[in-house]
Parts: structure tokens; sequence; C-alpha cells
């Protein structure tokens, strides 16, 4: 009883030696907290509200007015720029689920031998930027491309596959179509099969089972990921950049920013909109999923009945599959190829195989390589380390108004990546950087911010699941057993949610290494440019398409590597943590 | 730091006036209680009788109670987890994962800042102690439910605390398991010398285990004692509901000559050795009451509606009074069985007959 031995805890910290007045009664956490909710509004908050007000002042006088909106609504290219965007996620969203949809279906419902290939090959198209794919799209699709040539010289016909808008929807939906097979095989294997054995058993079957238990209990994962497509290809400028498709309004923003200039009123309007449509499906998709927790596996088996399929229903189930998958798969094997050719324009295939523009790339392109390591790396790391602080006061703290460090991390999900370099723009051109002559908005550290903040509402996703994995009692135990506050998160909760941390990193990295929509417009300077925006520039011109093929594959592996880690990680951090909280 | 082995099981338990509360929901009422030092103590109580919460609130964990806890003699009401030298074996165990057994076991020296030698043998003798040595590189989901739950114990004893709190940790072992864990506990318990805490809803647990036990209901303590006495003399309703099978008998006590009676509401009396008197109930343990065909004053007339044969005893359901009785009889073959619509009589011995005065 004489003898303490808790030495350690009332060491002071750097806090409690400060002079008292300088933390009004904060802990390290909510000090931590206060310090994440100043970065938050600084880099997020702040720049999209500039955007915001600017939109609706008067570019001369500073006035509030709606004037701005009333000029984009009379001119017609805004007007059509309007309904091209609105058109092309809608119909992008219809044509992704008739991607994911027998896919989905497939996976959960039979014993098929190629569901692995689906759970494996259909998450492909994620690890690659869709402006990457959309040149070599071109090449296959397009009134010149492979398919079209065949078809041409067989039938005598064609198809307009790439054709305008036509372009942009393809290229999007084999793109995003994987955010509704993931998020629609995941509801349906988290239905209970007692949820359907109980309908069998009161009379339903087949389509009517279907359509009465198997659709509603899934709706949930659907409209998350239908929303979630929906907003992306809203807000997706790289793609109709790429394909020439300028009259959307993504695409129409960037043109007014770069060529009218910063004070121009119509780049900031198609902003306010661009996030108003984010919130609204958001909100939308909120609203569906509200009190429908329908994850109704309970101890035992999950998902549902799984049957074996006749030997008729096999062959049409692969043949299908293979549709899809060649389709899903064609921009990856068009880059590819194009990678490799020397030449390949007007036929089906490359005219010659070289890998001479795998070494223009390399000469030309360590700049950009070596750029994205930095911005991604860093953008990576400042979210895990923001995601982690944010989860662990979100849930495990009860500081006041913690729920807020929440919403503000995951507003930036409403701000898409035009909206976020437009609003650094607008703030940051007058602040400068001390010891470095130039303003903050054409600093490189900028573009690794505003990655940080794209990236920052995944990473948190990560951290928040990873920390709900790591049960109370087992800080508990450490407390009791002497350790501090500190050092519990230090020694138990931080290395028991490493898996989901280094899961949330290496997604983070991956994604932010191909980011091209903030990073467009925030580049100043070549030598700042990272890859994604490289690979944009090599494919401005038809000469350097080989030597953008070259990059693009490249990064189709750096973030194919991230990929396959986070999953390995977080396999082998489940294995860990299987029957050890069970017994 | 070698020496304060032999000190640090002797440290009581002091609880004051202690009130606790999640918003406005009341957990714990008025709570005083003291724990002696080397006790084996168990919290007893149905699920949400804020048995655990007040266990909790020793450890220092849940919201912060009002009132005094204190430990040795040191107030710890205001003292973080870490700084109240409690152990505590939690019912899932809570092994890290990501820790070896060994790991485990030494965290707690470790954060005691221990020398590596101390560390290695001291963690070595708490394997010993559990019998787990074999196990030390093992990872926890490597375990069996059992080991898992004696690494829990040798992680928690091996830091020395000045009491040791077991928060139900048989409830996730198997029947057979559990028995056999528990006399492993007491003998554990009995070797160190821990002032220990054991919280339980299973009676047979709290009964074999501890030396003195606190029943709970709705936050508050409603009597503390020891197994035996309690489960003799209950001072409330509860109390003798909760622990074991009891016949309630509603009445009044009133003088008789020399001696007192109860009266039961349906007018049936017998003689009783009560010394207060009033209108309340007596509590009838099956096993004190025994049937015959004789009619004496210590009798009541009843009717036997069922029998069940329990192997070691013949327990009866006998109307009696306006209520249905319990009557327990040990078994003995060639014994009389009284059949179903038998009219017998409940001979009770006037010493076991427990009375509560009305709002006990």
């Amino acid at each position: 009883m004489s003898q303490q031995p808790d030495v350690a805890a009332r060491r002071p910290t750097l806090a409690n030696r400060l002079p008292a007045f300088l933390f009004p009664r904060l802990n390290p956490v909510a000090l931590t907290g206060v310090i994440i909710a100043i970065f938050l509004i600084g880099f997020l908050i702040f720049p999209v509200l500039q955007v915001i007000h600017v939109a609706f002042q008067n570019p001369s006088s500073g006035t509030l007015t709606l004037q701005n909106f009333g000029d984009f609504f009379a001119t017609s290219l805004f007007r059509e720029s309007f309904v091209n965007s609105f058109y092309v996620s809608a119909v992008s969203v219809v044509v992704a689920t008739i991607i994911a949809l027998p896919l989905a279906y497939i996976t959960t419902r039979f014993n098929f031998g190629g569901s692995m290939l689906i759970q494996s090959l259909g998450f492909i198209p994620l690890i690659m930027p869709p402006f990457v794919g959309a040149v070599a799209m071109q090449l296959i699709f397009g009134r010149n491309g492979t398919i079209n040539l065949l078809l041409r010289d067989r039938f005598g016909i064609s198809i307009p596959f790439m054709e305008g808008l036509n372009g942009v929807i393809l290229v999007q939906s084999i793109h995003y179509f994987p955010f509704i097979l993931i998020n629609l095989s995941a509801s349906l294997r988290n239905i209970d099969r007692s949820m359907e054995e109980a309908a069998q058993n009161l009379g339903a079957h087949g389509l009517r089972l279907f359509r009465r238990i198997v659709f509603p209990l899934a709706t949930p994962g659907y409209v998350a990921g239908a929303a979630l497509v929906f907003i992306k290809v809203f807000d997706d400028l790289g793609t109709p950049l790429l394909l020439n498709v300028n009259n959307m309004l993504a695409p129409q923003a960037y043109l007014r920013i770069t060529s009218v200039g910063i004070s121009d009123p119509m780049g900031y309007v198609i902003s306010v909109i661009l996030v108003a449509f984010s919130i609204l499906s958001l909100w939308a998709s909120f609203l569906v999923m509200r009190g429908k927790d329908y994850a109704t596996v309970q101890k035992g088996g999950g998902g549902l009945a799984k049957r074996d399929l006749a030997p008729r229903e096999k062959v049409m189930a692969y043949a299908v599959v293979f549709f899809i998958l060649s389709l899903v798969l064609s921009p990856h094997l068009g880059l590819l190829l194009l990678s490799l050719s020397t030449i390949w324009s007007f036929a089906p295939l490359p005219d010659g195989y070289t890998l001479a523009n795998y070494a223009r790339m390399w000469e030309s392109s360590q700049g950009y390589v070596a750029n994205t390591l930095l911005y991604a790396g860093i953008a990576a790391t400042l979210d895990v380390i923001l995601g982690t602080a944010i989860a662990y006061i979100v849930l495990r703290t009860g500081i006041a108004g913690r729920k807020w460090l929440d919403y503000l991390a995951t507003a930036a999900l409403a701000v898409p990546g035009v909206v976020l370099g437009i609003g650094y723009l607008r703030t940051f051109q007058s602040v400068d950087v001390p010891f470095i002559d130039k303003p903050l908005a054409s600093w490189w550290v900028i573009i690794a911010i505003a990655l940080t903040i794209r990236r920052l509402p995944y990473a948190l996703r990560a951290c928040m699941a990873a920390l709900q994995q790591v049960s109370l009692a087992l800080e508990e135990a450490a407390e009791s057993l002497g350790a501090t506050k500190m050092r519990t998160i230090r020694k138990i909760v931080v290395p028991l949610m490493s898996g989901g941390i280094l899961a949330g990193f290496v997604t983070s990295f991956a994604t932010a290494s191909v980011e091209l929509s903030a990073t467009i417009m925030l580049v100043s300077a070549e030598r700042d440019s990272p890859l994604a925006y490289g690979i944009y520039l090599f494919m401005q011109t038809p000469s350097g398409r080989g030597a953008g093929a070259a990059l693009g594959i490249l990064a189709v592996v750096i973030v194919a590597i991230g990929t396959i880690l986070s999953q390995i990680i977080i396999e082998r951090d489940k294995k860990m943590r299987t029957s050890g909280r069970e017994h | 730091m070698q020496n304060d082995m032999v000190q640090s099981g002797l440290a009581g338990i002091e609880i004051r006036d202690l009130h606790l509360s999640f918003g406005p929901t009341k957990v714990l009422t008025g709570v005083n209680l003291t724990i002696r030092p080397g006790e084996f103590f168990a919290f007893l109580g149905p699920s949400g009788s804020g048995k655990s919460t007040l266990l909790r609130a020793i450890a220092g964990f849940g919201p912060r109670p009002q009132g005094e806890i204190s430990i040795g003699g040191r107030d710890v009401a205001g003292l973080p987890p870490w700084q109240r030298d409690v152990g505590m074996v939690f019912q899932s165990y809570a092994l890290w994962p990501h820790m070896s057994v060994r790991e485990n076991v030494a965290f707690g020296l470790r954060e005691r800042k221990a020398a590596p030698a101390e560390i290695r043998r001291r963690v070595g003798d708490a394997l010993d102690l559990v019998g787990l040595s074999h196990l030390a590189d093992r990872m926890p989901n490597q375990l069996s439910g059992g080991q898992q739950q004696r690494i829990a114990l040798a992680r928690t004893v091996v830091i020395e605390p000045k009491v040791l709190l077991l928060d139900e940790p048989l409830s996730n072992l198997d029947a057979g398991l559990r028995v056999q864990m528990r006399r492993e506990l007491l003998a554990l318990q009995r070797k160190l010398g821990l002032t220990t805490i054991f919280v339980t809803h299973d009676q047979e647990e709290a009964n074999t285990t501890s030396d003195r036990m606190a029943v709970l209901d709705g936050g508050v303590i409603q009597q503390v004692g020891t197994p035996q006495e309690l489960y003799d003399n209950p001072v409330n309703l509860f109390v003798a509901r909760f622990l074991g099978t009891a016949n309630i008998l509603e009445g009044r006590v009133e003088r008789a000559g020399d001696g007192v009676r109860f009266v039961s509401l349906s007018g049936e009396a017998i003689q009783l050795s009560s010394a207060a008197t009033g209108t309340g109930a007596i509590v009838l343990r099956p096993q004190n009451i025994s049937l015959t065909a004789r009619s004496t004053p210590t009798t009541l007339p009843g009717t036997v509606r069922h029998c069940e044969f329990l192997g070691s005893q013949m327990r009866y359901l006998v109307e009696c009074a306006g209520t249905e009785m319990v009557v327990d009889k040990p078994h003995r073959s060639g014994d009389q069985v009284f059949l179903p619509e038998t009219q017998v009589k409940l001979d009770i011995n006037a010493a076991d007959a427990v009375f509560l005065a009305d709002g006990r």
C-alpha cells in the first residue's frame, strides 16, 4: 500500500506542464478533437462555403444575388450541360445495374464455380481510374475501333458505343458498377436463410419469393450502391474531359475556371449545383436506408440457400458471366495493348508491338511517380491519423459535439473534387506561405491536403469499423492492469486496429494516387504534377498515347497492389481475432 | 517491490453511501458495504440488479458515482482505473488477441516498469499457478474457453492487486467445467489470500464459494451475510425468494398464552417462536416442512395436488392455507408416498419459520 506502482500515470504531460489558462479544461483527447475540427473547417468547410458564397455574389458589386443562377439557366450551353450530366448519371446507374444484377444474383444464389472469378474480377474496374480506360475504350468501341471495324467488315453496320454521351455512359458504368455489385451482394448475403425458408413454408416460391422477400430485403444495399454510382458519375471530370465531351457540368466548371478565370461566377454556380446534387442523392439513399438495418443473419447459417445449376443453366450462367467480364475487362486489355503497340489506329489490333512506350514513359515520368508517391503518401498518412483519432473520439469518449467531427469529415463525400479544387483556388490564392514566395493555392502541399480531405471519409469508415471490432473490455482490462488512457490507446487500441488502419492507409494511398478531379485544378506547374495529371497530359496528343497508356498501366498496377494488400491485411486480421472474441 | 506480495492481499473495501446513475436512470442507491481483508465476497442478484455496475464502480469503470469507495484505507472514488491497483477478470476474459499468452500476462508488470528478469519470473509463477506454463507462447485464439479463463486470471493476479474482481467469470464455460473452475478459483483465492469479489446471478456459485455475500435488487443491497445466514434468516421476501425455494404464508402473528401463534389469512393457526408480532408473512423452506397424518398444534391441514420424484427427494405441491406450498421430503426406499388428492397435515417446526413483518 505504501508503494504506488503508477509512476507513469503521474508524469506530467506536455499539456499540463504549460500554463493551465492555455488549455481551459481540455484534456489531450479533447485538444486533439479541437485541432482536427480546425483542420476540417479550414480545408473543407470554409473553402466550400466560399464557393457557395461566390455563386450567390454579384461579381462586380459583391452583393448577394440570384443573378448568377439566372445567367446560368439562360445560357443554352449550361442548360444542355445540366441535362446531359443528369442524363448520363441516370443512364449509367441503369447500365451499371444491368451489369451488376446478374453477377450478384448468380454468386449469391447458386453453387457456381465462377463465383470466385466474379468476386475477384468484378472489382478490377475499380482499380483503374475511369479516365485512364477511356482512351482504350475509344480504340475498342469507338467509331473506328476494333468492334466497329469488325462489324462494318462483316455486316456493314456500326454501333455508336462511344459517340458523345454514350461513350461517357459506357466508360462510367463499366467502371462504377462494382459499387452496386459489392453492396447488392453484401445485402443478399446478409439475408438469413430462415427469412427465405419462412416464406417458402408459408407458400411463396420462385419469382414471387424473389419479389416479395429477397428483393425488398436487398433494396437498401442496392440503393446505397446506386446512389454512389450516381454521385460519382455526376461529379466526374476526367472521363468526359478525356473523351472530349465538354457539354457536361464538371467539364464546364473546369473550363470556365481555367479559361475565363477564377473570378468568373459560372464555375461557382456549377459547383453549387454539383454539391446540391451530391447532397440530394446521399440524402435520398439515407432516407431509404434509415431504419432498415436488414442484416438479418442470425447465429449459424447465413445467406440465401444456394442451389446447384442444371448443366444447361450452368452453360448460360458461364456465358453471361463471360460476356460481362470481357466487357468489364476490355479497358484494361485495351490499355495494355495500347501501351505495347507501335501504332494502333484504324485497325482492330495494333500494327506492331514494342516496349518503347514503357521506356519513354519511364524517362519522362519519374517526376510524376515521385510526386504521386509523395502526395498520396502524405494524404494516406494524414487520413489514417485523422481517421483513428476521430473514430476514437466519436466511439470511445463523451466529448460534447464529438459526432460533429464525424459529420465534418464525412461531409467531404458530398464535395466533388472540382468543387474542392475551385474552393482552394479561391480561398488560398490570397494566403501566402511563409518562407516560400508563393500563395498556398499553388504550393504542392495543397494538392496533398486536397487528397487527404477527399479520401478521409473512406479512411474514417475503415478506422471506425476497426475500432468497433475492439471490445471495450479489452481496453478496460488494460486500464485495470495499470495502463493509462493514452497507454491503452497505444498498446491495445491502435495495435488491435492496425489491420483496419493499414487497410485504410493502403486504400487511401492507392485511390489518392490516381485521383484527377481535384488535382487537375490545383497543379500549377508541370513539375508538381502527379501521375494522374501526367496520364492526362500524355493522352492529349495521339503520339503520347502509347506512353500515356504505359503510365496508366503503372497506375493500375499501383492500385492493384494496394487493393490486394489491403485485402490480405483485412483477411489476416480477421483470422487473428476470430475465436479471440468468442468463446 | 519484491516484498509487497505479502502485503497486497490484505486490503479491505469500504463503500459508503454510494449512488450511481446512467443519465436519469438510478442504478445504485445508497450502497453501504464493508468487505473484510482476505474475504471471498459475492454480489448476487438478478440481471439489472446493479451488481455488475457496483463491481465496475469499484474498478473505476462507468460513470463516476457519488459516495466513497476505499480500498485498503485509500479513497479511490476519484481515481482512474489505472491508479486503483484492482485486478479485474472480465466476463469475456478480454485477452488481447494481438499478444501471446506470455505478453498478455506480462502486460501489467510492464506498465509498472518492473525489471525484465522480474517480469520473467513473475509471469512464470503466475502461469504455474494456473497450470498453463506450457501454453505461454500460444496466441489467445488457440486456447479453449477454460484455458482463456485461467490466463485471464493469471494476467490479473500477476500484478498482485489489492483486490480481485471477478465479473461472472464462469458464465462462458459449460456446466461441467464451471464446477471445476469454481473450485480452482476458490483454492487459488485461499492460496493468495486475496480479497475477492465475485459477481454472479447463480446462487449455487455464490453459496459454494463465498465467505459472505450481498444480495442486490433494484440497485439496493438487500442483505449481507454468510450464505447460510441469508438462506436461514432472510430479511425480506426478495431475499427469501431469490435464495432457494421459499413458501410464503401471509397472515399475522399474535400473542397466545405463553407464546405466539401465526394465523394465516384463511384462518389456520400454528404455534410460532417469533419475538415480533403484527401482520406480515412467514417464510418456510420446503425441507423444513414434513407431511404427517396426525394433527398437532404445529400442523396445518392441506391437500396434495402434485408430486414429483427427484431422486434424492420427493417434491410435493400441497394446497394449504389458500396457497400452494412446496414440500421436500428426503427419499428413502420404502417410504410412504402421499398421492395427489390425499388430505395431509403439514408439520412446521416453529424454529424454522421466519416471520417477516409487513413492508419487509
